[in-house]
């Protein structure tokens, strides 16, 4: 299913996610879900941190000699048998995969997770063009039969319950027996990896995203737990790998310090279950493996960031930490933000890519909390490159008078106490510094920038109230350090 | 124009560079010629037993279970044990790998076949060419000895590591095989794998065996018997 662009409806998608009660259960588990196992996997490696460290300065070292990396990497591919194409916009990389697909004679097209194929839309593509895709990722296999887009970058269906997987379950497998038991989820997954055995094993072509490109061998690397890549990449006549310019990463060596920090960020895994490092088609004498290896790379506007402000959001390795600790993406979930990469990272990228005019609204959807940049495993300054967009939005004239007065999101929170409690709780403690004691905030924290020269009184001034008075306490007790912790108001 | 040279000579206007300048090529030349090890963690750095009740510590903690035998000659007694435990039939499929057929299977009650899995297979039996102690996991390459297929398509998946394979961190594995002639290219496929096969993906809740192996098993072969 290929996004329609609905980023410049971005509030009113919120609205609507906000009235969804079944998505409000499920992302209210969002913040014991992921962001406890990150905090437990980073507590237990001392050298997290450095890692961090260690994993922005070889991206930044890639992207600083990108152009000398590609020429490398691509060389290396063709070495090892492989075909590199490279791919100026979404159109350009849709037209190789279906002529390579057409070239094989394919029918069958199975997907391990690729966030590029959602970028550039390639399952309807291959459909129009007479071809099956399957995606074999259990979340992304749902959403398929729910002709949705994924809702997390991740975890594709976090949206979703499991009596809605067994109803779509029952509506799409009806070669099954109808009286066979689905209650246990257990049993919906077996349901899934029986049906999808058929198509991996049917497959003319498979099509992975890459998490890494690696220039000294020419690899391409996917991670996964599930091993539906490993089976889509090597039960098929032809591999196709689906990778952005900045997926490069120089040596192997420089790879292992990544995936140290990408599994423990998305997930709290100290490693995912599969990381597979594919390098050109099968050998001579090989017993299996794909007979064609072909890697197409995409710019999509990515080269027009390098050298600006935005050059650091290339660093990206979709880990997910950023939405996972978003106050806004907890509230409103990924759909509201309209395009394919929802939370911070996607407020920073959407209007890089598809135009400040279609995404940006999204940089509007921030607390400013901090929280995003604090946990990014390659330290990219998120919100610090949010408010670089709506400075240029503003430049631009392209913003409503009533945003630029600040007043439209705003109002968006304040008609919503509970949701302005949620979206700030967890920066409390920069929102307490924020007000000082003068029981307004000076800058509030989802309009910083908007109200210079203007006070808002605080919503919920009880409340507001309460919880300064629990920080100053704590102050007190602290010995004057302001609001170290985080505190639920 | 073609979309390569657009590409490349977009990088190279955005970047305020031409390609030629001499520091920058002689960085990327070095960084290739001499790969860093960065931050490598002290938790793998361990040897001899240690090292092994690490990598069972780590491989355990994803639900990976792991025996350790005194020699080659009691891998095949301790596979047939572990399927007959689990309830397994005993069946078999392994590729062409030399220290798997030098092993005596015949003295065990397993029917074993060789080749590729098709899809059909409940057991398979791979040679790792190395373990991680740092996180508890197997390096599998692809080729004709362990075919990549046996690595997914069976339900339970048995793997023989030698304890002299066991490294630190992946870092040594890509040593070992950039020390290796067959390091360049490296062989089609490379599989780190960590635990059985899993998804979150129904419900939020983790469950095992999504696509590939529900069951990981590995027997260690430590001629100190270590443990
Ligand atoms: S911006 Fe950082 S935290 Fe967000 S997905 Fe990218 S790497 Fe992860």
């Amino acid at each position: 299913m290929t996004a329609a662009i609905t980023s410049p409806a971005f509030r009113e998608n919120a609205h609507q996610a906000l009235e969804d009660k079944q998505l409000q259960a499920v992302l209210g588990t969002m913040r014991t879900g992921f962001s406890v196992k990150r905090a437990e996997a980073a507590a237990a490696l001392p050298e997290f941190e450095a890692l961090r460290d260690s994993a922005r300065d070889i991206k930044n070292h890639t992207l600083a000699h990108l152009d000398l990396y590609l020429e490398q990497y691509e060389a290396k591919v063709t070495a090892s048998g492989g075909h590199v194409h490279y791919a100026r916009d979404a159109a350009e990389a849709r037209r190789i995969v279906a002529d390579i697909c057409r070239d094989l004679g394919a029918k069958t097209v199975t997907k391990g997770k690729s966030m590029i194929s959602e970028e550039i839309g390639l399952n309807d593509h291959l459909e129009r063009e007479g071809f099956t895709p399957v995606e074999t990722d259990l979340g992304e296999y749902i959403i398929q039969l729910r002709h949705e887009t994924p809702s997390h970058i991740i975890a594709p269906a976090f949206h979703l319950s499991a009596a809605q997987v067994e109803q779509d379950f029952r509506r799409v497998h009806t070669q099954l027996p109808p009286e066979r038991d689905l209650s246990e989820p257990v049993s919906l997954l077996n349901e899934a990896r029986q049906m999808l055995r058929q198509h991996f094993l049917a497959a003319d072509v498979g099509i992975t995203g890459a998490n890494f490109l690696i220039a000294e061998t020419g690899t391409s690397v996917i991670v996964t737990n599930e091993g539906n890549g490993d089976l889509t990449q090597t039960l098929p006549k032809a591999h196709i790998v689906l990778a952005s310019l900045e997926k490069l990463v120089p040596t192997l060596d420089d790879c292992a310090q990544m995936l140290r920090v990408l599994a423990r960020s998305a997930t709290g895994q100290d490693s995912s279950v599969y990381t597979t490092f594919s390098t050109g088609p099968r050998r001579a004498g090989d017993a299996d493996g794909p007979g064609a290896y072909h890697v197409v790379l995409l710019d999509n506007g990515r080269t027009g960031m390098l050298g600006t402000s935005f050059q650091e959001m290339l660093r990206c390795i979709r880990c997910g930490a950023c939405m996972n600790h978003c106050p806004v993406y907890q509230a409103v979930g990924g759909h509201a933000y309209g395009w394919t990469y929802p939370g911070p990272m996607g407020s920073v990228l959407t209007p890089s890519l598809i135009g400040v005019e279609k995404g940006g609204h999204l940089p509007n959807a921030s607390t400013f909390c901090g929280r995003c940049e604090s946990v990014c495993p390659v330290r990219i300054p998120l919100p610090k490159l949010m408010r670089h967009w709506r400075e240029k939005e503003f430049e631009r004239h392209l913003t409503p008078a009533t945003t630029r007065s600040g007043l439209a999101l705003w109002g968006f929170f304040a008609r919503r106490p509970w949701l302005y409690r949620q979206a700030t709780r967890l920066g409390a403690a920069t929102l307490a510094l924020a007000a000082r004691g003068r029981g307004k905030f000076a800058a509030l924290p989802f309009a910083s920038g908007w109200t210079q020269g203007r006070d808002f009184p605080a919503p919920e001034g009880r409340t507001f109230q309460a919880m300064w008075a629990a920080e100053a306490g704590k102050r007190r007790r602290a010995g004057g350090k302001p609001g170290a912790k985080e505190q639920n108001p | 124009m073609t979309a390569r040279d657009e590409i490349l000579a977009g990088v190279r206007r955005s970047l305020g560079v031409t390609g030629h300048e001499e520091p920058r090529r002689q960085a990327v030349a070095d960084r290739l010629a001499r790969p860093e090890r960065g931050v490598v963690p002290a938790r793998g750095q361990k040897t001899g037993a240690e090292a092994i009740a690490t990598f069972r510590k780590y491989a355990g903690a994803v639900q990976t279970s792991v025996t350790i035998v005194s020699g080659p000659e009691q891998v095949p007694a301790e596979t047939a044990r572990w399927l007959s435990a689990n309830n397994l039939p005993a069946r078999l499929r392994m590729g062409a790998d030399a220290r798997l057929a030098a092993m005596p299977w015949d003295a065990t009650t397993l029917d074993v076949s060789h080749g590729p899995s098709a899809g059909t297979d409940l057991n398979g039996v791979s040679h790792a060419f190395a373990g991680v102690t740092e996180t508890g996991s197997l390096i599998l390459l692809s080729g004709p000895d362990n075919p990549t297929t046996i690595n997914f398509l069976p339900d339970n998946h048995i793997v023989v590591l030698d304890s002299a394979d066991l490294v630190p961190a992946l870092e040594d594995v890509w040593a070992r095989l950039r020390a290796e002639t067959r390091s360049d290219p490296l062989p089609r496929t490379v599989n780190m794998v960590t635990g059985p096969s899993r998804s979150g993906d129904i419900d939020r809740t983790i469950f095992l065996g999504a696509h590939g192996p529900r069951a990981l098993h590995v027997i260690v072969i430590d001629p100190d018997m270590a443990v």
